[in-house]
């Protein structure tokens, strides 16, 4: 089996599509927080793939900047979520639809 | 279509693998009614996508991706998951109610994206895979030619990065206490 940059692209934009997806049509906070860590991971495996075929450590280097970007939102997504539960007693993003905090 | 081939023979097999298992584990994160479930199937498309990375000679952010999604970051979501206490919100239906619109719209979001795809044209780079490993001339691990990349050519970056995630951690802790002082 012979993979070209495409079967990545290919893979890469599937995963993606699935991640933002799950940000669209899902209800639970949680759950969209981890869609678009799907997200976030779909563009590493972009970056890696075409570090690899152009020869470059540069596409490297900067997933790992993705990856503590993914870090650091995940860790404010997760506190939104504990203060959203506190205030609402739910996680149903629907429900939060006010702007007054 | 040009491109070199990345991986050959049973490499590319074990790519196909890791790929299907990823992304059927992906589909399973945003069907799965319980947040634990999806966090556990979470955690299985990190780890198969690390696999990936590794099989691309990027030990280095396989390893990374390893210790911080699948260490840092699910546990993280875990824990948040029994604060919340799931049970009250496993009873309601997982889907929006505009899901089945959305399903329908969403292949015009990819048109372009397959579009690209077919019709865009690398440059025929020929491959060398000494280029992931060579660090000021000579040959030395991945690790450390990201570490000679990420140190020199990318300090401004990683700078910018370390006072980002000082940011993330005193936002996190201000909307956590901010929260409890609100329950009082």
């Amino acid at each position: 089996m012979t993979v070209t940059i495409n079967h990545y692209l290919i893979v890469s934009l599937l995963l993606f599509a699935i991640g933002f997806f799950g940000v669209l049509v899902r209800r639970n906070f949680l759950t969209i927080l981890m869609s678009i860590e799907l997200m976030l991971n779909a563009v590493n495996l972009n970056l890696i793939a075409f570090s690899r075929r152009l020869s470059d450590l540069t596409g490297q280097v900067f997933s790992i900047f993705v990856i503590t970007i993914a870090a650091g939102e995940a860790a404010i997504g997760l506190a939104l979520t504990i203060s959203l539960f506190r205030q609402r007693k739910t996680l149903n993003v629907e429900e939060a639809d006010t702007m007054r905090g | 279509m040009t491109g070199g081939a990345l991986l050959t023979g049973t490499a590319g097999w074990l790519f196909v693998g890791f790929a299907v298992l990823a992304l059927l584990s992906a589909i399973a994160v945003v069907v799965a009614k319980n947040p634990v479930h999806s966090a556990l199937y979470l955690l299985v498309s990190f780890l198969l996508v690390a696999c990936i990375f590794i099989l691309q000679q990027a030990e280095f952010v396989g390893a990374v991706q390893i210790l911080v999604y699948a260490g840092g970051i699910m546990v993280l979501f875990l824990f948040v998951v029994m604060l919340v206490n799931p049970r009250t919100v496993r009873t309601l239906p997982a889907f929006q109610h505009q899901w089945d619109l959305a399903l329908v719209l969403f292949p015009i979001f990819l048109i372009p994206f397959a579009y690209i795809l077919w019709t865009d044209k690398l440059p025929d780079i020929p491959s060398n895979p000494d280029a992931f490993r060579m660090a000021r001339g000579h040959l030395v691990g991945n690790t450390e030619a990201v570490a000679w990349s990420l140190f020199r050519d990318y300090l401004l970056p990683f700078e910018v990065a370390s006072v980002f995630l000082l940011v993330a951690m005193i936002g996190a802790v201000v909307l956590g206490k901010r929260s409890l002082e609100k329950m009082d």
